[in-house]
Formats: C-alpha cells, structure tokens, sequence
C-alpha cells in the first residue's frame, strides 16, 4: 500500500540489540529503541556516546556488527545508503558547492526521474517551507550558514521520505540563529508530520526539540523519555547530571523501613525511598527545589537542611543563581527566585528543600568521567 | 503496510526502498578493494620503466660475460671517476645557485599583494611555455662568443667571457631550468609561515635579522630541503642542457652512459654507468626524504 | 628596512629576468635574415616561419607530435585519475608506498630510463612506432596527473558523497554528478600536464626514434646538433604565442567561472 496524503506519513523505526564494533572498541553495546511514526525523537548524550553511529547506522551508512533494524516494519539491514529513502541532514551543511539551490534541492527529484514541471513545483514548496525560495540561483557559497543549513533541508524533505534524521545540523551555527532555527525545524515537522531523528549533545535543545529523548553514554542507552521525564524521574545519575543544573550528595548511608540516611559532613538528610540491590546511594537536586535560609534558623520536619556558605552569586534577571559549599567540601548550585531574601558571598547559610524532591540515584563513577 | 515509499512520482524509475538485501556484491567488493582502480598505472609502470630498468641492470653484469667487470672497469678509469665527480660538483652547484636565487625571489611572492604575486609566479611559468630543447638552444645564443652576454659586455666596456662550452655556462643554463622547481616548494612552505610569529620575536626583543635567522629560516627550512633535492636529482640526471652547452671538459654522466649505448653499443658498460647515476639517485632520496618533512606544523596558519 | 626591501626586488628583478630572457630572445632571432644564430640578428625575414609550414621534416615532426601527445593526455589523464582514486579511497599505509612508486617515473634518471625502454622495444619491434612513444609517454606522463588530481581530491570533501547516497544517488550517479564535476580542475590540469609532457619529451625519444617517426623535439635537437637551422627560433615562437594564447584563455575562463 502506498501512502496517502494524511497525517500519517511517518515511518516508524525499529532498534533491536544493535550492537556495532571496531575492533576492540564497542560503539554501540546492545541497543534497542522504538520510534513511533511521526515522532521527534532526540539522540542525547556526549561525544563517542554512540547516538551519531546509531543514526549512521539507520541511514545507511554504517553496518551493524548484529542486531535488527527495521523501518517501517520492514528490515533494511544490508540495504544500502540510496535505496533506504531515508533523509539526511548534516553538520556540515553538505550542499553541493557546484550546483545552485534549486539544483541542490532538484537533485534527489532528479535520481527520482521526476519530470521537470512537477520537480520544479516540489523544488518551490521545499524552499518556500524553510523561507529560502527567493535564493533559488545562488550558490551554496553565497549563503550563510543558516542559510546554507535550510537548504539542506529542503533537500532532505524535498522527495517525502517517511524519516528525516538530522546529526547536530545546528552545531556549527551560533546561539541566536540556533535558537531561531530549532522553533523552524519543530513547525516544519508539525507541517510535515515525518518521523524525526534528531542528533544533538546540546540537552536544551533536545528539550526544546523533543517529543522524547533518547540518553546516550558510552554506547549504551540510559533511558528514552519526555523532556519532563528525564528531569523529574532520572533512572540513572549520568541521566541526571546531563539533562538540566543538579546538586549530588554522597554520604554515609543508612537504610530503615522505606527510608534512607544519608550522613553529609555530620549532617543527616533523608531521602523517602531505597535503593533495591544495596547500591551506594547518592542523592541529586535540582537547583530550583533547593531554598536558602540564614544559618541556624529552625527548620520544618519535612525538610532536609544542610549548612554551607556562598561562595558565588550570579545575579540573572529573572532571579539569582548562588553556589554552596558545603561542610564537605561539595558544592550546591541553587536558584532563587527575586522576591527570595538575597544573600553575598560568605554567608552562612541553611540549604533546605523537602524530602520528597530529592532524587535516590545508585552512585554511578562513569557519570563523573563522561562529562568532564 | 503503508509507509516508506512516497509514489507522488508518476511512473517514476528512481531508487527505491529495497526489496532484496543481497543486490550488488560485486560492487562492494571493488569499493572494498580502491587499490585495484591503480592497478592500470601499477601495470604501465612494471611494463615501461620497471621492466627496462630491469633489463640494463642485468645486461651491466652479463655483458659481454656474466660478472662484475664493467663495474670494475667503471671505478677503476679515471675519465669515469672524473665525469662521475663532475657530475656531482654541477649538480651541487647548481642547486646552490638555485637555493640563492630562489630563497628571496620565494619570500617575495608572499609579501607581495596578489597582482604583483601573478606577475612573479609568470616569470616562474613562463620558461615552462617554451619547449624545453628551444629554451636551450636559447642559451646557446645567449652565451656563445658573439652571444648576447658578451654582447653587452663588451658594449660597455668588458672584455669577453668564455661561457658556452665551460662548466659555468651549463650551470647557468641547468640552474635556469630548474629554478622553478626550487621557487614553487619554497613558496608553498613560505605561505603557510605565520609572519606574526616574525612580529611576535620582534616584540619580544629580537633585531629583524635575528628574528629572521631563529623563527623564519628554520620554519622554511622543509621548503629548502624539499627544492634542494628534487633540484639536485634532476640535476643529476640532465643530459639536453649540458649536451647543449657543455664542451669536453664539462661532459656529465649522462652523455657517456648515451655515447657508451647509441655510439659504441657497448650495453654492458653503458648500463653499468646507468646503474651508477639511478643507485645514487635512490640513496640520495633515501637519506633525503626525512629532512623534508615538516616538523613544525603548529606554526602554519590556517 | 628601506634599504633592504630595494635589495630585494632589485636582486629578484634580476632573477626574473634570468627566467624569462631565453625564452624571449627567442622571438626577434627568428626574423633573423641571416642562417646564424649570431646576436644581434639582423635585417627581417619570414623564411623560417615558411621553412616550418613547407619543409615535409619539420610539419610531420610536428604533426606526430602532436598526435602522440593527444593520445598521451587521454590515456595518461585516465590511468592517472584511476589510481588518484584509488588511492584517495585507501586508509591503510600501503597508499603512501603505491604513491610513492608511482610518481618514480619522475625521478629516475631521463637517460637510464631511455637506454632501458630502447633495449626492451629493440626486442619488441617498437622502436619508431606510435604505440612506442605512448606507453613510455604515458608512463612519463601518469605521476603528473596523479599529482594533480590527487591535489584536487585533497579538497574534495567525501562527506558529499555520503550526502548524494542518502538523497538516492548510487556510487556511479554520485561519481557523475559530484565527484567528477569537482575535481574536474584538477583532471584538466592534469591532462595539459600529460600533453605538455609528451610533446616536449626529448631524452627517450631521442632513443627510440627512427627517420619514419620523428617527434617535434627529435627535430630540433637534431637541427640544432647538425646545422644550427634557424627554423628552430620559428618554431619556438611558434610554440611561445600558441601557449600563451591557451594560457590566457584558461585564466580568462577560469577568473569568469569564479565569480
């Protein structure tokens, strides 16, 4: 059956134990995920975490070492790069430096053996959708790189593919024109109703982008979830440290009933969860859950609090943004709003927060490492 | 199941999403292996030069009998010691005019603005645009007695100068020939020299000729060896220009490995002075080869 | 520093002139009425211009020449780009090597070379052949295509060709319609280079001639060996404004196609 001219245009993508090696080093170790069709589905993580070969992988580019990839329903494993129908946007742009634009964008309608008035037609569409019609003759030279980046684009959707997969197409451009160009890639895929995969270590712009984001480290997958999700429920450490601002606490742990101790520089803090398996716990903030109060004041018994001293206030506009170090020497990063009392450096001060907004995570090395 | 395929082209024959996996193994299995598309000129190489090389060296130890005799007959005249050592001191001289000549013309074209850079890069290309047998015959009337040289020498007061049929004639004509081949590598290396790097000794207190003999000379350094020996090898292997121009006292290599086939058909000591010039040849590049590298790549600019 | 800078340009005024002096004092010697090649030349003649165009020895050299020299640059441009290819596409060190190898033409020793070439076609019946001149031709020829579609492929960006396969594009469409139009420069240089060295080639044809196949430099070594005919002058000129012409021409086209 072939495709009607609906919503419902999407392909959706099948990930199943994709491993990839070379040689000694493992890429990707055992992934699996599911694309919905039509979804924006983010590829997260740091450099080498393995979410730019999984979508080299989809597009055709790199062979799995085992595992199953299916699109659509079919398996493409072995199909090679120009048979898959798939979308690609690059980094680096990728135009071609000897055609013009309109050549550019005509060229996959042109393999297609389209003939000319329709390809010109679908050629105008493609580049009045990402506003760059008016450029039609120029050459890639000749434009900037945003400019050059829609192009692309355009070409990518030009032919209608079911799957759009874009690798850090932003990357190379600077903050404001990114900003501008991620609300234009999430109308375009609104209007276009294609599933996206989006390639990006900048966890902003996953959260802006998103329908659900995919966690990478170290060739495996952390956890797929909401912007939201990942926030509010981290599954592991890394997931915590890399989406968003977080405060982690370690300590000497003690569990009763429901409940974990953590002892911090003397201080206790209770956490309202366990652990399962006996993992060395460590607890993680989020900067605005996190209040400030003068030393020593009393404290609610829901609370958890802990003494330090500023050692940094930013002020931000919208609020202020204040490092804590603690008793043990870790550091507390801390939002407050404006009507919040305010507070310089060298204060004492008490960091408060409810129990119930601290997150138990199994303490987790590779976390650290990862991000530095 | 309905996706993948976008149909909106009417009858179209474009690539479409697979249907079978195993569609092109023989193309795969030449992009596995790019070496094969060399494989032509691998095999022209083997039949015209690696063949016929080939063949001289064995005919220098089989003729007239199987042996080492036309090698000991070549080290043991002393014309042919003599040709051989000439042939060096040339060739040695002529690159060290070419490494004079070329070492200002080179930082001229990169301090220069691009107009007056065209002009100079002509005078390099322009010698290229004559056939290299009329560019000698050129010097030939350049340097003769009544040449232009002497001409203008005498016009202005001088006596003549003996130059066509002298060793210094043939340096000047080979270094003529060749100076292009010292300036293009010495310009390639001098562009890429960051000249801050020249201001920031300075600032730190170095004279300009001693910032130019600390920070420029040794960074263009790779530029001089890399000319020098492409310079020096072809040098050694001239035969037209010092043909041409030489008299008998200024015969190299060459002619006598021609003279020794095409006048006395004498393969086996012709061959043997062959494999002479081609021996010293690969060892100079052998021990050449590592003083052109480029070891200071952080100090090109971008 | 003034004084340095006059040094500079006087001492490459100097060398500039040294470069460029031969080829010119071509020109005024060959309306020389006179059969010498005494400077300065005297009175004007076209008779060696004439000479070039009537004499059966100089047209046909000429005109082999240039035959062999159209073959060259097609064949050699093709092997050349070939292997400039196949080489780009090699990761492993064994490229470096193959390189290497094959740009030794460039470096061995024109006379070695040449007496080795006349002992092989001596035995193969191809001494004074067309096909002769073409295989040691082309073989001369090759490292310099190479070198020069290899410069061009150093600045082709292969990731395009990732991009024409994701839009549809198999390895030979994307060959056509990417790879070739980018690097067509440098295949072009290489081709002029091929021609110009074929039709300039002196030392192994020198060797492998015979009265029946004479090429254009043949002809003039051995006029200016036998009986310094100032046809040479002519002929030079000839070669000088033909060349100057194409060169202007491609600069001309090249600066337009630029924008």
């Amino acid at each position: 059956m072939t495709t009607s001219k609906t919503r419902e245009r999407g392909a959706a993508i099948d990930i199943r134990n994709a491993t990839k090696r070379y040689g000694s080093f493992t890429a990707l170790d055992d992934v699996s995920l599911h694309i919905k069709p039509g979804e924006f589905m983010t590829l997260l993580g740091p450099s080498g975490s393995g979410k730019t070969t999984t979508l080299n992988v989809v597009a055709g580019f790199t062979d799995l070492t085992s595992g199953e990839l299916s699109v659509g329903g079919e398996s493409i494993l072995g199909v090679p790069a120009h048979k898959r129908n798939i979308g690609v946007v690059f980094q680096h742009y990728a135009l071609f430096p000897h055609m013009t634009v309109g050549k550019n964008v005509a060229y996959p309608l042109t393999l297609r053996g389209i003939e000319k008035g329709e390809r010109e037609k679908r050629v105008r569409r493609a580049l009045d959708m990402v506003k760059m019609a008016d450029f039609a003759h120029r050459y890639p030279s000749e434009l900037s790189g945003g400019q050059q980046q829609r192009v692309a684009l355009a070409r990518a959707i030009v032919f209608d593919p079911p799957l759009l997969l874009m690798d850090e197409p932003l990357g190379a451009l600077d903050k404001k024109l990114r900003e501008w160009l991620q609300l234009e890639i999430k109308r375009i895929h609104r209007e276009l109703g294609t599933t996206f995969v989006y390639v990006t270590h900048d966890q902003e712009e996953a959260l802006v982008l998103s329908d659900r984001i995919a966690v990478f480290n170290q060739g495996r997958i952390e956890q797929v979830g909401t912007g939201r999700e990942l926030y509010d429920e981290p599954a592991t450490l890394f997931v915590g440290k890399f989406i968003g601002e977080s405060t982690t606490l370690r300590g000497n742990a003690e569990t009763s009933g429901g409940e974990t101790s953590l002892t911090v520089a003397g201080q206790r803090i209770v956490a309202s969860n366990k652990l399962a398996n006996g993992a060395k716990p460590v607890i993680l903030l989020r900067p605005e859950k996190l209040s400030l109060a003068p030393g020593n004041k009393p404290q609610a018994d829901s609370q958890n609090s802990l003494t330090g001293n500023i050692s940094e206030a930013i002020y931000l506009g919208s609020g202020s943004k204040y490092q804590v170090t603690l008793r043990d020497g870790s550091v507390a990063i801390v939002r407050a709003p404006l009507e919040a009392q305010q507070f310089a450096i060298g204060d004492e001060v008490d960091l408060r927060w409810h129990i119930s907004d601290c997150k138990l995570l199994a303490d987790d090395e590779r976390a650290d490492l990862t991000l530095t | 199941m309905s996706q993948t395929i976008d149909t909106t082209a009417p009858g179209g024959s474009g690539p479409r999403q697979a249907n079978g996996v195993a569609a092109q193994p023989r193309r795969w299995r030449l992009a596995a292996y790019p070496s094969l598309l060399a494989l032509p000129a691998v095999l022209l190489l083997i039949a015209a030069m690696a063949y016929p090389l080939l063949t001289i060296v064995s005919r220098s130890f089989s003729e007239p009998e199987w042996g080492l005799q036309n090698y000991v007959w070549f080290f043991s005249t002393d014309v042919n010691i003599q040709v051989l050592l000439r042939t060096f001191s040339i060739s040695a001289w002529v690159t060290l005019v070419c490494v004079i000549a070329a070492y200002p013309y080179a930082y001229l074209m990169t301090v220069v603005g691009p107009r007056m850079r065209l002009v100079l890069i002509l005078c390099v290309l322009v010698p290229f645009w004559v056939s290299g047998v009329v560019r000698t015959l050129a010097w030939v009337i350049l340097l003769q007695d009544s040449g232009v040289i002497n001409s203008v020498l005498k016009a202005i007061g001088f006596g003549g100068v003996k130059l066509i049929r002298t060793p210094t004639g043939v340096v000047i004509g080979m270094a003529q020939v060749l100076l292009p081949f010292m300036i293009l590598p010495l310009y390639s290396v001098m562009r890429g020299i960051d000249l801050r790097l020249v201001q920031a000794a300075r600032s730190l207190g170095a004279r300009p000729a001693l910032a130019f003999w600390q920070v420029y000379l040794p960074l263009s350094l790779p530029g001089v060896f890399a000319g020098a020996i492409i310079v020096f090898i072809l040098a050694l292997g001239f035969y037209i220009t010092p043909a041409l121009l030489g008299g008998p006292r200024s015969t190299m290599l060459s002619t006598l490995v021609q003279s020794q086939v095409l006048s006395l058909l004498n393969w086996g000591r012709g061959g043997a002075m062959g494999v002479v010039l081609l021996v010293s040849t690969f060892i100079l590049l052998a021990l050449a080869a590592p003083l052109m590298r480029q070891r200071h790549k952080q100090a090109s600019r971008s | 520093m003034k004084p340095f800078r006059i040094i500079l340009g006087l001492f490459c005024l100097l060398v500039a002139i040294w470069l460029v002096l031969p080829t010119l004092v071509i020109i005024p010697m060959s309306f020389n009425e006179k059969k010498s090649l005494a400077f300065p030349p005297s009175g004007f003649t076209w008779h060696w211009y004439e000479n070039f165009f009537t004499n059966p020895d100089w047209s046909s050299s000429f005109f082999n020449s240039l035959r062999v020299a159209a073959i060259v640059a097609v064949t050699a441009t093709i092997v050349g780009t070939l292997a400039a290819l196949g080489l780009s596409r090699m990761k492993h060190a064994g490229a470096g090597i193959l390189r290497a190898i094959l740009i030794t033409p460039m470096v061995v020793p024109g006379v070695v070379l040449a007496i080795g070439i006349y002992a092989v076609y001596l035995n193969y019946q191809l001494v004074g052949t067309t096909l002769g001149f073409v295989i040691a031709h082309t073989m001369l020829a090759v490292p310099f295509v190479l070198i020069a579609v290899s410069a061009s492929l150093e600045v082709f960006d292969v990731r395009l060709e990732t991009a024409a396969a994701s839009l549809g594009a198999n390895r030979l469409t994307t060959f056509r319609t990417i790879t070739l139009p980018l690097i067509l420069p440098g295949i072009l240089s290489g081709l002029l280079f091929a021609f110009v060295t074929s039709f300039d080639e002196i030392i192994v044809a020198l060797f492998i001639t015979s009265p029946y196949l004479k090429t254009l430099p043949v002809q003039i070594y051995t006029s200016i060996t036998r009986d310094a005919d100032p046809t040479v002058t002519a002929v030079g000129t000839i070669i000088f404004l033909a060349t100057s012409l194409i060169i202007t021409g491609g600069l001309i086209i090249g600066s337009q196609r630029r924008r």
